[in-house]
């Protein structure tokens, strides 16, 4: 295996857990909803997937077991905000400080334990042409299913009435309410959405990444995809682009370390946590003048009149 | 039958004292539940965490040591939150602190500098914090960019930056190549308050803190311009409040308490600067924040409180077995119970039947 293609590889299993999670928090904050827990429902994704898997010995039914984590996490936060009108941002703090307790307590029995990590795809002959091969026809089903899930992301909010009615909820949820639709339980169903793909994108770590579970393994990926979001202009195309090129800093980062550049090993780590900061910085500036394009009630509390 | 949410025509008063006590009250309930699940008798669980570390004079004043750095955190923090700016990344600003401080106590280290230095660290530390929460509050001012990621990413920079020093240029040479400084030298060390036991002066300091936040938002301009600009942001357009300035301001403020609450955690109780100076007080004082109900006399109580699941934390899982991290999850589902209440302050939950709502069409 060439090098090009051991990093290529590599740095499309770093961005696989972001995107799965940036692209469920997309739909999240395309209705109108902020949830800041992205952190917590990761990890517990991590810790019962890794459970899961554990339990079973099957992979699938621990993806699954992670997704029903971030699923049941997300419902907190919505009952907190959607039922009872909690400020988002508070209500998104606690659930990532809840999920961070939860992964502990639930993982601390596994800690130590391995699992068989998540089987690849092998097609004879595709898998193995050169270059392209081990990429496009090797990898494992959560690095296919998050490419699935942006294509239909888009397609849904751009090429369905559905997705229509999601993003008028999230640009003017008075209108909508007006219009007759139902503006909580939309955002309801979306917030489960994005709590279920966090789950995903924290249960990749243990099932596919590393085979084994740690505490605080996400590591900051949930506060990451958040900012990948805005990176996006909550755009699913440019989400993917940014989801990469973020995976590609952190490689490039580790493979700087690996050549010993002299440069401080901490300075490479805090890389990836210094290009969020200059992105955002530099996104937020290009559109400076041209007013935010961020959907108008995000994270503005909705209280249906009746 | 349905639940809706009703806004009440005005705040509710008795609610708003009730809301923090029906928190702690449900969540002692929903303690009580995991306690049994994880196979502990749960009256004993509770009386482990929440009642022997007050009966004992020692963890009393372990549990002023950990309110100490909460309380002066928190009311900094709710000076933001007051005014709809969300400083989140309290625990880098406070790493920053500890570390600008401390570079004060590993130049003077061994020499016979005078009593000049603690002062002077702790002003550096205060600084560190500033200028470290100016970074996210400028590019949101500058460049619009959202505080609240900023702010967090900064948290691991800053605990990179203090890997890195206390590792490499400022590791104790003595040290067994152990990841620290040397022990600061007693000119650069907080004193303690008596003879025995580890609290500090700067549990007077977070008193004189609390005091001077109420009078300020209580009875200055500047108070009525945060809580203005919190509340009704249209209206302090019409004022002339700029709420640029105030972004400036609040986050300025709040970082240099958390700095100050670092430095003086390394230089008190710690007397080292060293990896895991702090077991997240940076996030459990938003937590404070809101139990508190940002108020500082509020945050004072709630930072004994949270304080005092620390301790009990420790205790429980010295005694009972039981995890630490039950500690976060405690302050979890507190925080959500807070904001919970905190919301049938502003509206009451009324039951309305189904059938009425299908005449009504979409509700």
């Amino acid at each position: 295996m060439g090098l090009l293609e051991a990093i290529i590889i590599s740095v499309i299993a770093a961005s696989t857990p972001l995107l799965l999670a940036a692209a469920g928090e997309l739909v999240v904050e395309r209705s109108g909803v902020l949830n800041l827990g992205s952190e917590g429902m990761m990890i517990m994704g991590a810790a019962c997937g890794f459970a899961g898997a554990w339990l079973t010995g099957s992979t699938f039914i621990g993806a699954l077991f992670g997704i029903a984590a971030g699923c049941a996490l997300s419902l907190v936060f919505a009952t907190l905000t959607l039922g009872l009108a909690v400020n988002q941002v508070a209500a998104g703090l606690a659930l990532t400080i809840l999920g961070v307790g939860l992964s502990g307590l639930i993982g601390a029995g596994f800690v130590g334990e391995k699992i068989t990590p998540a089987p690849h795809l092998y097609l004879p002959g595709l898998t193995d042409l050169p270059v392209v091969g081990k990429i496009l026809f090797g990898q494992d089903g959560f690095v296919y299913a998050s490419v699935v899930l942006v294509a239909a992301i888009w397609w849904f909010l751009y090429r369905t009435r559905a997705g229509l009615v999601l993003r008028a909820v999230g640009d003017s949820h008075t209108s909508a309410h007006a219009l007759g639709y139902p503006v909580l339980k939309i955002r309801l169903l979306a917030v489960l959405f994005g709590g279920g793909c966090a789950g995903l994108g924290g249960a990749f770590l243990p099932l596919a990444y590393t085979p084994f579970f740690i505490p605080g393994m996400t590591a900051g990926r949930g506060w990451i995809a958040l900012a990948l979001v805005v990176f996006s202009s909550w755009m699913p195309g440019r989400l993917a682009a940014g989801a990469y090129l973020f995976g590609a800093v952190t490689i490039l980062q580790l493979h700087a370390q690996a050549f010993g550049l002299g440069i401080p090993s901490q300075l490479m780590t805090a890389l990836p946590y210094l290009a969020t900061v200059i992105v955002l910085v530099l996104i937020s500036r290009a559109r400076g003048s041209a007013g935010s394009v961020a959907p108008a009630s995000l994270g503005i509390v909705f209280v249906p009149d009746r | 039958m349905q639940l809706v949410l009703e806004k009440r025509a005005e705040r509710s008063t008795k609610i708003a004292i009730a809301s923090p006590l029906i928190a702690i009250a449900l969540t002692l309930v929903t303690m009580s539940i995991l306690f049994a699940i994880l196979g502990k008798n749960p009256i004993a669980a509770l009386i482990v965490y929440f009642v022997e570390p007050l009966t004992d004079s020692f963890t009393l004043m372990e549990i002023a040591v950990k309110a100490t750095p909460l309380v002066m955190i928190a009311v900094g923090l709710s000076l933001c939150y007051l005014a709809n700016v969300w400083n989140i990344g309290a625990e880098g600003q406070f790493i920053m602190g500890a570390v600008c401080g401390s570079y004060l106590a590993v130049v003077t280290n061994g020499t016979d500098a005078g009593p000049w230095v603690l002062p002077a660290m702790l002003l550096m530390g205060a600084a560190g914090g500033a200028l470290w929460a100016l970074i996210p509050a400028l590019c949101k001012v500058k460049f619009g960019a959202n505080e609240i990621l900023t702010s967090l990413m900064l948290v691991y920079v800053a605990d990179l930056i203090m890997d890195y020093l206390v590792r490499g240029p400022w590791r104790d040479p003595k040290g067994m190549n152990f990841p620290t400084t040397a022990s600061f030298d007693p000119v650069a060390t907080v004193p303690t308050l008596f003879e025995t036991g580890r609290i500090h002066w700067g549990a007077v300091v977070a008193l004189i803190v609390v005091a001077l936040a109420t009078v300020m938002l209580g009875r200055t301009i500047k108070g009525f311009e945060i809580r203005v600009v919190g509340a009704a942001p249209r209206a302090a357009r019409f004022a002339g409040f700029s709420s640029n300035r105030l972004v400036l301001f609040t986050f300025a403020i709040s970082g240099a308490l958390a700095g100050l609450a670092g430095i003086i955690e390394v230089a008190g109780p710690v007397g080292v600067l060293q990896p895991g100076i702090s077991p997240g007080y940076g996030f459990t004082a938003i937590i404070v924040a809101f139990l508190g109900r940002l108020n500082p006399v509020g945050i004072l109580i709630a930072g004994l409180f949270l304080a005092l699941t620390f301790i009990g934390g420790e205790g429980a899982q010295i005694s009972m077995k039981i995890p630490l991290d039950l500690t976060k999850v405690f302050q979890g589902i507190l925080l959500f119970y807070v904001l919970a209440c905190d919301s049938l302050i502003l509206y009451r939950i009324r039951l309305i039947a189904t059938a009425k709502k299908a005449s009504h069409g979409v509700a």
